[in-house]
């Protein structure tokens, strides 16, 4: 009997052994191309975090760190970016990394037709090749954006020759941990591990699965119903009840971007009306909305009321820049001072998401008591786009997914030419500090100077900023080593499943 | 029969060319910008303008349509823009899901709702024919989202018979694809077998009302010949009809329950499509559509005239 059990349970053991391991995540969507160089999904990153690494990586609290770069040196003149690499790097196809892919890498992004890459590196001018595991960057002018940049997509290293197959996307070959196995769109995407990698020891998964399921409450039950291990972007009003779950866990961190109003102050002529016109009606209208209540209400708390496009995370972050109080008085006054008829009436246009309209409603209440009359347009979210790129709207909803280094989350959207400005709102000022505050690496100096540009930021109020999104998790309690990073991406390194 | 055939695939070219046309023509007037839409927030100016070049998107209308027909007829229906993906290989991704998903789905319908509404009809006015129309009026009424969250809830959370979502290929084996499309197939056949309850319900009480009818009952024939043999076989004119068109809509995607189950089909694949202005994809899911909806219509003149002998000679 004895010896029928000591064989029975060796055999448990073997199989045990013997099982493979998968972990099984949702995503909230269908990743587009699986291509570095053409990849502009949110969830097409997250795959890209274990399919891809990138010559450095952030931490938790957005240090930068090496990765296929062991090191970096950044030239007196600041125009010269050279990288030493790490040795015994292989693709997964078994070509060698080496100083000559890095230049393959950044000259393709830098010159296939449909690089979505360009304008990340628009400042390198050359890239060379110094020794055989040693690379220089070429700069035409000081920029303190690009080490941020080569964090993600744009540092990510895919093997040169696979990349010149003309369905590179359908088959892709990096250097991460996992290598590409099988894509159905909508569906799955299915990697498996890379035993060659570098660091293959913290890796402790055979496969890894990608679900896109769009909706939270569903990527919740298949979560709950023990179809998924893992998935991101749960609903904060999910958070309570997945707590109360004894078999699931929450998971969470302040995330990188914002949630934010947009006036239209010289976008073509719908510009013309008291919004566009005077900064004190916008100044009011920020004064009759409570951040905190609207964060209670709709986001259960769980969300970070915010003034300013940067998170509380980042080093960037101007504490001096306190959130107003709501003051229905003081918002009277200035539309008093502004000279304008109450009610004022604006149309605010909101995405169709329902968190984003219960927000808007609120703010339609709220800025009501102090003489506004808001006027809510639901959009889609192609048209919306649309039509702030046109100018056809006087206010409206938006948010931005948000980058480590500041420039990414402000330049664009409020420089004169900025490719995401539509609001037209230009200052010559702005345009200084931040233009300035690129090609200083220095953070004792650089800081100084977004500091100088928000305080101007925050009495023009082209922007009315409002909240920073958490990045939130649930994951079976089995899960352990997860380590969330504010830009939501996730790193299975030390990652693994308790049996 | 044959001329039939030939005569409904003839009549088949100028459907599709007007469907083709109109739904090109309906995609532009849609608001929104696929390039803007999909480039997220890489909008380089340079590569936009090559994206709009390399898909034709600058160019006229009437010019863009004569293009893509060229390529259409060659077999090629374009590329997806968000995807890169080829519109052909994808419809042949989700054709086989959408299908099966609909055969099972048209299963539990044709199981349920022909011997509801047969019992129905043959106990008209009865406790039976009550409850009957209150669970067809029930299947008909309660939301596919709305039921198929429940389903999860009661069968793949709780008592974990079910997987909570997700699509099995056929070829990874019967018994998980089977047991993968069960929940989705039950959620989308039960509106179907309440409209078909209603529908052979209404069928079968016109007949049973027939002379003939009365007759084979005065020649002392046994109810359920007269039920089953005399008075069902007529009815079926009616029932096939709406059956061929239930499973055509069920083709053109079940949209809600993919989205609630995430099975990877047609409905599923042309809501992203239209939303992210993927005009290929929604093109060529259309298209699909529209002959999937000739073919089944030609099915159900000849399942008429295998019905109804009379026909033939017509």
């Amino acid at each position: 009997m004895l010896r029928i059990l000591v064989v029975l349970g060796l055999l448990i053991a073997w199989q045990a052994a013997a099982a493979e391991s998968t972990l099984r995540i949702g995503l909230q969507d269908d990743p587009d191309m699986l291509d570095p160089a053409l990849g502009r999904s949110y969830s097409g990153r997250i795959v890209f975090t274990a399919l891809c690494d990138k010559l450095v990586d952030t931490t938790p609290d957005l240090t930068i760190v090496p990765q296929l770069a062991t090191a970096w040196t950044l030239s007196e003149d600041g125009e010269t970016l050279t990288f030493k690499l790490r040795p015994g790097v292989t693709f997964q196809d078994g070509e060698p990394f080496n100083a000559d892919a890095v230049k393959a890498n950044i000259e393709r992004y830098l010159t296939l037709p449909e690089s979505v890459r360009k304008s990340e590196l628009a400042s390198v001018a050359s890239v060379v090749v110094i020794d055989a595991m040693t690379v220089a960057l070429k700069l035409n002018h000081p920029d303190a954006t690009l080490l941020a940049q080569l964090t993600d997509r744009a540092g990510m290293m895919v093997a040169p020759k696979a990349a010149s197959s003309a369905d590179f996307a359908a088959h892709p070959v990096c250097s991460g941990p996992y290598r590409f196995g099988q894509r159905v769109a909508q569906d799955r995407i299915v990697l498996n591990r890379f035993p060659g990698y570098w660091n293959a020891s913290a890796y402790h998964f055979d496969h890894v699965i990608y679900r896109p399921i769009p909706d939270a409450s569903v990527r919740l039950a298949n979560l709950r119903a023990s179809d998924l291990d893992f998935m991101e972007h749960l609903a904060p009003t999910d958070v309570a009840q997945v707590q109360s779950l004894p078999n699931l866990s929450v998971m969470r961190i302040s995330g990188l971007g914002y949630a934010n109003i947009l006036f239209n102050i010289a976008n073509g002529p719908k510009s013309k009306n008291p919004f566009g016109a005077d900064k004190r009606v916008r100044q009011a209208f920020e004064l009759s909305i409570d951040r905190e209540a609207i964060n209670q209400v709709v986001f259960n708390g769980l969300y970070a009321p915010n003034n300013q496009p940067f998170p509380p995370v980042s080093p960037y972050y101007d504490k001096a820049l306190t959130i107003p109080k709501r003051d229905v008085t003081a918002a009277r006054a200035l539309l008093q001072q502004a000279g304008v008829a109450t009610p004022v009436t604006v149309e605010l246009v909101v995405p169709s998401d329902s968190l984003t309209q219960q927000v808007a409603q609120i703010v339609q209440a709220m800025t009501g008591e102090a003489g506004f009359d808001v006027h809510l347009r639901v959009t889609e979210f192609a048209t919306m786009l649309q039509e702030q790129v046109a100018g056809n709207y006087q206010a409206s909803m938006d948010q931005w997914s948000g980058r480590i280094d500041p420039d990414g989350n402000i330049y664009a959207f409020v420089t004169c030419h900025g490719s995401f400005n539509f609001t037209g709102y230009c200052n010559e000022d702005v345009d200084r500090l931040l233009n300035a505050a690129r090609t200083v690496s220095d953070f004792a100096k650089r800081k100084p100077l977004y500091d100088e540009a928000q305080g101007i930021l925050l009495t023009d109020l082209p922007h009315l900023y409002l909240f920073t999104e958490p990045r939130l998790f649930a994951a079976t309690k089995k899960l352990q080593g997860f380590v969330p990073h504010p830009d939501g991406l996730i790193r299975l390194e030390n990652v693994s499943l308790a049996q | 029969m044959l001329r039939l055939i030939g005569q409904r695939l003839l009549v088949a070219i100028p459907t599709m060319l007007l469907v083709s046309i109109v739904v090109f023509g309906l995609q532009k007037l849609l608001p929104g910008d696929p390039v803007l839409t999909t480039a997220g927030d890489a909008r380089d100016p340079q590569t936009l303008t090559y994206l709009r070049e390399k898909y034709h998107l600058n160019e006229p209308v009437p010019v863009q349509y004569v293009r893509w027909l060229g390529a259409a007829l060659h077999g090629d229906l374009g590329q997806s823009l968000r995807t890169g993906q080829s519109v052909t290989a994808l419809i042949g991704q989700k054709l086989p899901v959408t299908l099966e998903l609909s055969l099972l789905a048209m299963g539990v319908a044709l199981l349920v709702g022909i011997p509801a509404g047969i019992i129905s009809a043959v106990r008209r006015g009865t406790v039976v024919d009550l409850g009957a129309n209150l669970v067809a009026l029930s299947g008909l009424s309660v939301p596919h989202f709305w039921l198929g969250v429940l389903l999860i809830l009661v069968f793949a959370v709780n008592l974990g018979w079910f997987p909570a979502g997700g699509f099995v290929p056929l070829n990874e084996g019967l018994g998980g694809n089977l047991v993968a499309l069960t929940l989705p197939a039950l959620v989308l056949g039960a509106g179907l077998a309440a409209a078909l309850m209603r529908h052979t319900r209404g069928a079968m009480l016109s007949v049973l009302r027939s002379d003939y009818v009365r007759t084979a009952r005065a020649k002392g024939l046994l109810p359920p010949t007269i039920v089953l043999k005399h008075a069902f076989r007529n009815a079926l004119v009616p029932i096939v009809t709406v059956s061929t068109l239930l499973f055509g809509d069920l083709l053109g995607g079940a949209v809600l329950t993919e989205q609630v189950f995430t099975i990877p089909g047609f409905g599923k694949m042309l809501v992203d499509a239209v939303f992210t202005r993927d005009y290929a994809v929604v093109q060529g899911v259309v298209l699909c559509v529209a002959l999937a909806f000739i073919l089944l219509n030609m099915v159900a003149d000849l399942l008429y005239l295998a019905l109804n002998p009379r026909l033939r000679s017509a």
